[in-house]
Formats: structure tokens, sequence, C-alpha cells
């Protein structure tokens, strides 16, 4: 294991991951919302200690904003025993509304289903940069035990103080404080009546250890299941205020265009039609969707705009077109001697992998609500950074952020896609000029077209093993993809690893993992390729190298299961293997392929995960997570990519933009090894990271074909298997 | 020119005064707030937008107004009677058959079709049927344990 890592659990927020240039913040009114919350007891905290805090050696600026510096109120209890919990990270599909329930419930002795989360509304959460990076679980679940663990405390001192006991002899059960040297107890409801009591978090709360754990790590049912099979909840599409317009934006034909002229003459005519031109943006409002389409499409609108790169040269471009100085943060990592190891080690190889761009394509696009009152502005969104919106918003309408209110109802998924607020500063904009409140939601070629995309990238990698199998040198060059999972888990003694940032020829932006699914599967390609020179097998060989117990665990845990050592591939069949560390969560996945040497037809038919991520909070929510990394990221192996043609995208429809579907799905079996003297860490993303490489590296026990790029066999391997 | 249409969904009529080309979706979450039922592509393609039209699935995107006129139309807030759900959906959270949901309304109105059809479906006669409709989260291998469960406990229900 790398030093550096081992010494910290704090994760570098990504470079794409962070899109906003800055966070200008402006003193909230605290004291209101204090008041707003009436009597009973509310906890709350500031500058609070965390995972990332305490045990950052690096970033710190970026995991001290992990939570915010005011204070702020985390949890009320009311005097009818209402329980509200307050937090920044939002549902979008990982299930945190359930997995967070199940911490407060655990620390604060109350069912799950009685705790009211508040997630993701700027005007009543405590400040959170945003829901990314798998920071929920290691941060924010953390935070909200210790704030429930403060709530019962305080709780416990009240009854305490009422009954003149010792606080040591009171235990909190099922809702109630409980006095064991009697058969006295009180409801939280009965304790809080009357009173007005601000609990300040201590430094230091004991927590309830993970292995006395009575509700969190167990399985919990999504806890607003219902509302989703029966198609009541809100999503931020689902959204509609009285008086609503529908708005839809006039795009230019390609990227980066200059609008020249608008004739909206025909556009204006129509009844009830507003129309905004304002710098390069077009757009218009109307009554309803249809007339608000019309509307656009009768815009004769002029763009002007530079050629632009097209697929075919893209990774020509991007190994060409490095930033210029003034903006490069390009990085070098290196230790010992590479070039004397890799002169003086027997076997080499050298390899260049290659990424296109794929799309989140989350089913439910980017979608927004606007209504000003006066220069108040409120917008409903979908968007993994309220805050960042909110931030967006007051920028672009110069504006103070206490004036601006975000809301982010559950929404339909994000991947990383949707961290900017472009919906909603176009349904803002329309909704000023019309003043009504206006809708926007994208179609899906807009979310296709004008969302961003995970980067593209080339990727050279250079190995050098003696021929015992021991690895001595290494060296890893990315260009542009970026930079989480670079670094090598390997224990090697000699490494030299590049980040080259490239002006993207797309918009490109943060992905479930981002840059660890294109540099695992570089790496972890690299190493079969290596295994097999030296004719060992894969498995051995990385063992070989690695020293990390944990990352150990999880190959070994995973090839017991798929049975690596036991199975031999038979004809057009081949087993293949990646894993790695990422986010925290160490992943092996195990692959077996099928590949048809008539027709070519690709087949991934088994994978087998083995996951760790500390003490598991919700067992099946977390195999669900597993389970959907590996299958999304089927796609990205085998057949994403998005075709693009000077400025234009070629495919933004998800019948040219193939997706996984029912028939791409293979037997998942899923290995959760439970590590309850670990913190809990999040599992969002790491989970996907090993399904490219082991199904590359399968392909390649099947047939014999090395194959470098991602996607790997968007049209089957016809071409070059002979029946 | 707008017309009036007459709608029966979930058992109640509702009339409408719209463009005839205008799509079944965008009447069902525009003018009556039916919102369940989802918008993913407009184009057919991912089935978000599933609902039933004389106990079939059709894809409400690309259905326009003026073909699901007078026909029985059955959206996912139709399905649970008073306060019980259909055994689709019950058996969709018995399987944990979502994240983000997004997606599962149309999973649920397309399954009930499938079972509507054929009692005891096969593995691949699920798979060749919902095929049609994309969950970008990944819960298909649940959503194939759901609708089995579900046509089981059907099965088991019926006299």
């Amino acid at each position: 294991m790398s030093p550096d890592r081992q010494s910290t659990t704090a994760v570098e927020p990504e470079r794409y991951e962070l899109r906003s240039p800055s966070y200008v913040r402006f003193e909230s009114n605290r004291r209101g919302f204090l008041k707003f919350l009436g009597s009973g007891v509310v906890v709350v905290c500031a500058a609070p200690r965390t995972a990332g805090s305490q045990e950052s050696g690096r970033s710190r600026r970026d995991s001290e904003d992990d939570l915010p510096r005011e204070l702020d109120a985390w949890l009320h209890i009311d005097p009818s025993g209402g329980i509200t919990a307050f937090t920044g990270k939002v549902e979008v599909g990982q299930n945190i509304r359930t997995s967070l329930s199940q911490a407060i419930s655990e620390e604060l002795h109350v069912p799950p289903a009685s705790i009211q989360l508040v997630m993701g509304d700027t005007r009543l959460v405590p400040f959170d940069m945003g829901t990314f990076g798998s920071r929920t679980t290691p941060t924010m679940n953390l935070q909200l035990r210790r704030v429930s663990a403060a709530a019962r405390d305080a709780l416990i001192a009240i009854a305490a103080k009422k009954w003149n006991v010792d606080p040591a002899s009171l235990t909190a059960e099922n809702g109630r404080i409980v006095d064991t040297s009697s058969t006295r107890s009180a409801t939280y409801s009965e304790l809080v009546k009357g009173q007005q009591i601000t609990e300040l978090l201590p430094s230091e709360d004991p927590l309830i250890p993970a292995t006395q754990w009575k509700i969190a790590g167990r399985t919990l049912p999504k806890v607003d299941g219902r509302d989703f099979v029966t198609g009541k909840h809100r999503y931020p599409s689902d959204y509609k205020l009285p008086g609503m317009l529908f708005g839809k934006i006039v795009r230019p034909k390609s990227f980066n265009a200059t609008l020249i002229s608008a004739d909206i003459r025909e556009a204006e005519s129509l009844p009830g039609v507003t129309v905004v031109r304002d710098g390069n943006f077009l757009g218009v409002a109307a009554e309803t969707s249809v007339l608000a389409a019309r509307a656009a499409a009768s815009v004769r609108a002029e763009w002007k705009s530079d050629p632009q790169p097209s697929n075919g040269e893209l990774f020509d471009y991007l190994k060409k077109n490095r930033v210029p100085k003034d903006r490069d943060d390009g990085s070098v990592h290196e230790i010992g001697n590479v070039k004397e190891a890799f002169s003086s080690t027997e076997h080499r190889l050298n390899s260049t992998y290659q990424i296109q761009y794929i799309a989140h394509a989350p089913l439910e696009p980017r979608a927004a609500v606007a209504q000003w009152d006066e220069d108040h502005l409120t917008v409903w969104t979908g968007t993994q950074r309220p805050f960042g919106v909110r931030s967006e918003l007051a920028t672009a309408f110069h504006l103070p952020e206490e004036k601006i209110r975000v809301q982010m109802p559950d929404m339909g998924s994000g991947y990383g896609g949707k961290h900017t607020g472009d919906a909603a500063l176009e349904a803002a904009r329309l909704a000023r000029a019309a003043k009504r409140p206006v809708k926007v939601v994208w179609t899906r070629e807009e979310e296709f077209t004008w969302a961003y995309f995970r980067p593209a990238g080339v990727i050279e990698v250079s190995c050098a093993a003696n021929g015992d199998g021991k690895i001595t040198a290494w060296e890893f060059r990315n260009y542009n993809s970026g930079t989480a999972g670079i670094r090598t888990y390997y224990d090697i003694p000699n490494q030299r690893i590049e980040f080259v940032p490239v002006d993207s020829p797309l918009r490109q932006g943060s992905y479930r993992g981002l840059a660890a699914t294109a540099n695992h599967f570089a790496r972890e390609v690299q190493m079969d390729e290596m295994a097999a020179f030296l004719k060992m097998d894969p498995l051995e060989f990385r063992l070989k190298n690695l020293k990390d117990d944990r990352l150990r665990a999880v190959f070994q845990e995973g090839a017991k299961k798929f049975g690596w050592e036991k199975k031999k591939p038979s004809n057009g069949v081949g087993f293949g293997m990646g894993g790695g560390y990422e986010k925290l969560g160490y992943v092996a996945t195990f692959a077996e392929v099928f590949v048809d040497s008539g027709t070519g037809t690709v087949t991934v038919q088994r994978i087998v995960t083995a996951f760790e991520c500390g003490a598991i909070v919700n067992p099946d929510g977390l195999r669900s997570q597993v389970e959907g990394a590996n299958i999304m990221g089927i796609g990205g192996a085998l057949f994403e990519a998005i075709q693009f043609q000077d400025g234009r995208i070629l495919n933004p429809h998800f019948a040219q933009y193939r997706v996984p579907r029912f028939k791409d799905v293979p037997k998942i079996e899923t290995v959760l090894l439970d590590r309850k003297d670990l913190p809990s860490v999040g599992a969002g993303e790491a989970p996907i990271v090993g399904i490219a490489p082991a199904i590359g590296n399968a392909i390649f026990q099947a047939t014999g074909q090395r194959l470098r790029s991602l996607p790997l066999a968007p049209d089957g391997l016809k071409a070059t298997v002979k029946s | 020119m707008p017309r009036k249409y007459t709608l029966l969904i979930n058992g109640q009529s509702f009339s409408v005064d719209v463009e005839p080309d205008e799509k079944l979706l965008s009447v069902l979450r525009d003018e009556l707030d039916l919102t369940g039922t989802k918008y993913g592509c407009g184009e057919g393609q991912c089935g978000a937008c599933t609902v039933l039209i004389d106990g079939r699935a059709q894809r409400s995107c690309i259905t326009p107004i003026s073909a699901a006129s007078g026909k029985s139309i059955t959206t996912v807030e139709g399905l649970a009677k008073e306060d019980r759900l259909h055994p689709v959906q019950q058996a969709f959270l018995d399987e944990e058959a979502m994240q983000c949901a997004y997606c599962t309304s149309g999973m649920i109105m397309s399954a009930v079709s499938l079972l509507n059809q054929k009692q005891d479906p096969s593995n691949a006669e699920i798979l060749q049927f919902m095929q049609g409709n994309i969950c970008r989260c990944g819960t298909y291998p649940r959503i194939v344990a759901a609708i089995r469960r579900a046509s089981g406990a059907m099965k088991e229900s019926r006299p």
C-alpha cells in the first residue's frame, strides 16, 4: 500500500467534480431559523470534527468544506415528539434517505419511520458542498449519528433533572427515556414539552459501535418506497405551480456557437408567448409545452461557430492539446528511479489505452421550476449540488444568496451528471421575463447533447517485471480523463504517474467513479497483460505485488466465490478480473464472458464482485448499489460511446446510444465483506471500477485478442474473429 | 386547433381541450396532474411513460390523444385498490426493485401488462417483454425477481 494513501481516509475531490469556480458564502440568518423551529430540543453544531477533517493529512481545504463552519441546526425534536433531521445531502437513488434514517434511528432509539429527513433545501439545511465523491456515508452518516447521540444525551439530562436522578441510571429505549433503577419512563414528547433547549454538540460523544447496532447494519427497505410504486412521489420534473408556464430553449446547432441574429416575430405573435434573448440565451415560455415547442421552432436564429474536432481524431487531439501553461494543473507523482529500473529489468511492456466520452443519461432529464417573488427566487430542481446551484443563480442574477432558495426533491438519478444548474438558470431567466413561474424540462436529446460527459482519455502505461513476477517499475500517463484512482495500489518501488490536463473538445465533468473507471481499466488490463507475458496466473501475479490486506481480501474472497482456481474456461468462454480501491471502498470483480466465434457476439454470462466498505449500514441497499454499478458499468465497458462531429452529437437518442437493458444483464453474485471494526464508507462509486477490465481480460482469455479501448466491443468482435 | 376529448382514466371520465396531435403523456402530466407517468425520452425508447390502454402496455409519449380517446386508460395511480397495492406494486417493494425509482411506474405498468397476457411467463419471456424499459440504476435482476414474485402471488389469489 502506498504510504500516503494509508495515512489518509479523506478523499480528494476529483478535479472535474467541482465545477463552479468559487463559493461566495454570505451570512445566513440562522437565528431566524432556530426561532422557526420553535420549542423542543434542537441540536446545533459548528465546525464539527468529521472523519475527513480528523484524519486527513492533505486536501485540508476540501475536507473542511465537507461540513459547514457556521452554527447550524441539524436535528429538532418538537413537543409532539416529531423528529426532524436536516442535511444538505440529496437522494438520487443511492438510498441515503433510508441509510441516514437508520443512523439517526440507531443513536436516538426511535423507529426509522418516525424520522423526517429534510434534504437539500438551501433555506432549511446546513451548507453542503454536494452529494458526490461517495462522501455521504463517511461524513454525513457519522455526523447525523453524533447529532442524534447528542439529542439522546440532552433528553437523558432533562429526565435526570426532572426525576432528580443520576443520568447514568437512565437509558433511551424506543422513543422513551427509561429509569433503570425504577419502572419510571417518559416519552421524548413528554420530556421536551415546555422546553426550549439548544444543545450544542460536544466535541466527543460516544457512538454505538457497529458490533452493537440494532437498526443500522441491517436491511431496511426504502423508507418511502410506497410513494414510488404508487406514482405519488413528486420528482423535480413533476413540480407544478399555479399559473406556471412551460419553457423551451432555442439551442444552437453546434457547441461554442455565438448567436448572430434571431427573428422572433412569429414566436412573439403566438398567444401568451414570452420570448427572451439575452446574450447567447434564447428561449420562450408559453401556457403549454406544445405551444412552447411551437414557439421555439418558429424562431429563425443564426449562429456562428468555428470548426471543432470529431471522434475520428479524438485520441490524437487529446495528446496534442495540453492546456496552456497559465491553466495547467497537471501533476507528476514519482518515487524511486523509474528510468534505471526500466533499463535493468528483464521484462517490459508498453501499452496505450483509450477511453471514449460517455453520457450519464439519467432517466429523469434535467428539470427545474423557478418562481420569483419580487427579488426573491425559489427553484425546485434536480441537482447533486443545491448550494452550488444557488451560487450559480446568485452569480447569474446578481443576487445575494440569501434571496435564493433551491429545493431538491428526491430526483431521478444523477451518477455525477447533475452537478450544474443549467435548467434552473434557464427556468429562472424565463420566469423573470414572463413574471410567472416557469418550468423547464430537458428533452432526451438535450440531455444527451447539452449536459456534460465523462471525460475521454488516453492512458499510456509501461511496466517492468522480473521473471519471478515482481514488478519493479511502473509508468502511467493519463491525458485528460482525470486523477481519481490514478495511483497504483500495487507495491512497486519505482513509479512515475502523471496527469496531463487537456482542453477537452466536449463539455466534461463528474461521473460515477469518474476517472477511476478509466484508470482502473488501464491499470488492471496492464496487470493482466504482464501476467500473460510472464505466463503467470493473473490472480497470483496481482497478489505477489499487493500488500494491502483489505484489497487482497476482496480479490481472494471474490476468486473463491467465482471458483477462479477450480474452473477452467471451455470453448469461447473466458474469465477475467479487475479490482482496486476507490473512494475508500475495496472492490474485486470477476467476469465470465462468452464470445461466439461465428458471430463475434460478446456475452457477459456471470459476474462476481467482492466489496468492502467498512461496517455495512444497510446490506441489501449495498448489494443493490454493487449490482447496479456492475450493470451500469457493462455499458461503458462494452458499448457506450458519444459520437460527435464538428460540435454536434451524432447519437443523442436511446435508439442510437445503447445503454444496458434487461437482456444485457448476466448472473450477478455479490460478496459483501462486513468490517464492523472499520468506519462505514460510501459504495455508490467504487463498485463500478472493476467491471470494464474484468470483461476486457475475459475477452482476452476467450479469444486471445487484447482490447485496449473503451468501449471494448460496441459492435461485437465480428470484424476480427474468424468463424 | 384544440378539440375536446373525453378520456377514461383509472375508471374516471375526464374532458380535455387539446390539439389532436398532443401526446397522451403531456395530457396526463400537464393537464390532469397525473405525474406518476414519467417522461424519459419522448420517443418510445425507454418505457418510463408506459400506461395501459385497454389492458395493454403502450408508450404514452408517442400516443396521440386522438388515439387514446374513448379507450380505457390505466396509469400507475390507478393500480392500487384503495389502500391495497396491486400484487406487482407489492412485489416491487418486497424485492426492493428500485433505486431512484424514476423508471418504476413504467416498469410496473409493463409488468402488469405482461402478466395480464401471460400468467406465468418464463424468464426469457420476461426479458423479451421488458426489453424496451430502461433502468439506468441497473435494478433489472430485482425487477425480474419482482415480476416472478407477482406472478406467483397472482396465481395464488386466483380461485
